[in-house]
């Protein structure tokens, strides 16, 4: 695999001294969906504006497909394609109209831009609307064409800020398939979220990012064991609650966690399955009857909170 | 898309003059369909004009001829005016569609397409100038319908056109870069009730020289009344052969003033739209 985006200490300071980001460092590999989460006002969008050549950097050193953001912004533009928080599509034109301007400030030429499109148009399931002016289309054809409009010149890297924010499930779903459906083609996307369950569904690494840097970085998976794995839960009958504690306690090794309300005890799982494995023989060795027991992994909503600390900014 | 490689060497400067004006033409076909979609914005500029041509030539008419002298027909006088107005007039236009385009996003879209930058701005003058040629069409008409005409031939007319169009291409400017300093259409709005008493002051309804003495050299030094007393002089409609310096030479006049306000206005308008970035 090779890195597409490397950004190395990158720092965008803004009126008043206020740093959006901070030292921002990030790599993101070929053909992968790499997804910064964070509160608003955490850096996310300032640092896929500067990735995408709409803000300067003041500071640090940022490379897009092996050219210098900073000194060669044509050159990366021939190679991106960006999708912001609002559809930057021209309300007043068709959606075919749109596609074809696009394509061809993309320097397509007149011909090859009409050919892509109607395939765009095709693959988006815009036909029947594409002679319509946009200001007629509904909030999620309006994205559809946007996110269209992005892929005219068929990037290497495709930026999506906050690309479902404000879109109804359906639509949500449909955003997330075209985007599965490009990285399946080779595109690599980078984009931004505050919802925790599009980067867990959507995303290879994830990039915690607060205070414009980045705290934390991983595979969704990776990132919920960082924050101590998953614990193994173990429900009995109420009187059995301190056996199964002394059990619990002495496989584990440490003191476990009793919610006695529930008859839960907990311990933290160690090796994952394996020590699921290990709780469940040494209660069954002791006689113990059980009547649940559970590897639970951290929500990405804990990981969340315990790495972004427990209030986003509310600036954004 | 590989050409972009190669952006300092010889060959490439070439490249991307003719990708400047291939973009700023694509960029120009955008706004000019807007016109087509929205005529109402083409009824919204010409309103104020025809509505003064009614006003102005037959309300006040009889009682401004007087000014003008014996024999003089003050509808043959305002339409050169009138002409210039609306040259002005398109400044807001102008300023609420950029402002527009960039709280929309819009603007990103194209910074982050392989295209000239400022094909961008380009491209908005030169809709901007070809509207006015419909604008221009229609007072034409509206007044030969009330008896205005040319009387020094049709090559005298067209440069008489050519000099108020020139004036509309330095006032586009004037927009863009208004435009892009605004942060909303509302406060565009506010930047276009100053146009109207810009646009009074100067040769536009009466002839400068019964203006108070003070007011006078403002009026005179009014980037439009060049163009009007130009017109008139190349029309042959009354008025056109005024009294001073400045009337005297209003020719040579209504060529510099706009020179200067482009050579004032685009540096100023590129350099904002470059600083988008900061």
């Amino acid at each position: 695999m090779s890195t597409v985006i490397r950004a190395e200490g990158v720092r965008k300071l803004y009126g008043g001294g206020r740093a959006a980001l901070d030292g921002f460092d990030l790599q993101v590999e070929q053909g992968t969906v790499h997804a910064l989460l964070g509160p608003n006002g955490a850096g996310k969008t300032t640092a896929v504006r500067v990735m995408a050549t709409l803000v300067r950097f003041d500071g640090g050193r940022m490379w897009l497909d092996g050219h210098r953001v900073d000194r060669h912004a044509r050159w990366v533009r021939s190679r991106i394609g960006f999708v912001g928080q609002y559809a930057a599509v021209d309300e007043a034109l068709s959606g075919r109209r749109n596609l074809e301007m696009f394509a061809r400030l993309s320097h397509l030429g007149r011909a090859r831009a009409r050919r892509r499109a109607q395939e765009l148009l095709e693959h988006f399931d815009l036909t029947g609307a594409a002679e319509r002016a946009v200001r007629q289309y509904s909030g999620g054809m309006r994205r559809r064409l946007d996110l269209a409009a992005a892929l005219v010149a068929d990037p290497v890297v495709l930026f999506l800020d906050e690309p479902t924010t404000g879109l109804d499930p359906r639509s949500r779903a449909r955003v997330w398939e075209a985007v599965r459906e490009l990285v399946g083609r080779g595109t690599t996307v980078v984009l931004t979220t505050q919802y925790l369950e599009e980067a867990d569904r959507l995303a290879d690494r994830i990039s915690v990012v607060r205070a414009g840097r980045v705290v934390a970085e991983g595979s969704p998976e990776r990132l919920k064991e960082r924050i101590g794995g998953g614990r193994v839960e173990v429900v009995v009958e109420p009187q059995d609650l301190a056996l199964a504690e002394e059990v619990l306690g002495r496989v584990a090794g440490v003191l476990p966690r009793v919610e006695a309300d529930q008859a839960r005890v907990s311990v933290p799982a160690g090796d994952g399955a394996l020590g699921l494995a290990k709780v469940v023989r040494a209660l069954d060795e002791a006689g113990l009857v059980v009547e649940d027991v559970a590897l639970r992994r951290p929500s990405l909503d804990e990981v969340f909170l315990s790495l972004t600390g427990e209030e986003g900014e509310s600036d954004g | 898309m590989g050409e972009a490689v190669a952006e300092r060497s010889g060959p490439a400067v070439w490249e991307r003059a003719r990708w400047m004006v291939a973009d700023t033409w694509v960029v120009a076909g955008r706004y000019l369909s807007h016109l087509v979609r929205k005529p109402d914005e083409v009824v919204g500029t010409l309103l104020i004009p025809v509505l003064a041509v009614l006003l102005f030539g037959f309300v006040f008419g009889e009682a401004m001829g007087a000014v003008l002298g014996e024999g003089a027909d003050y509808r043959e006088f305002l339409m050169p005016g009138l002409f210039a107005l609306t040259m002005a007039f398109g400044i807001g236009n102008t300023t609420i569609a950029v402002v527009t385009d960039v709280g929309r996003g819009v603007v990103d879209r194209f910074r982050t397409l392989p295209m000239a930058p400022s094909a961008l701005l380009a491209g908005r003058s030169v809709a901007d100038v070809v509207s006015a040629l419909v604008d221009l069409a229609v007072l034409v008409f509206m007044g030969w319908l009330i008896g205005w005409q040319w009387h020094n031939g049709p090559w005298a007319a067209l440069a008489a056109l050519g000099l108020l169009l020139w004036l509309r291409l330095a006032f586009t400017w004037i927009g863009i870069w208004l435009g892009l300093v605004v942060r909303s259409p509302e406060a565009a709005m506010k930047f276009f009730s100053l146009v109207f008493p810009l646009a009074m002051v100067a040769e536009t309804f009466v002839p400068v020289h019964t203006m108070p003495g003070w007011l006078v050299p403002v009026a005179e030094w009014n980037p439009l009344s060049a163009t009007v007393v130009a017109a008139r002089e190349l029309f042959g409609n009354p008025g056109g052969a005024g009294q001073g310096w400045m009337a005297e030479h209003a020719v040579w006049v209504a060529l510099v003033w706009p020179a200067v306000l482009l050579a004032v206005f685009v540096p100023l308008a590129v350099g904002r739209f470059r600083r988008m970035s900061r």
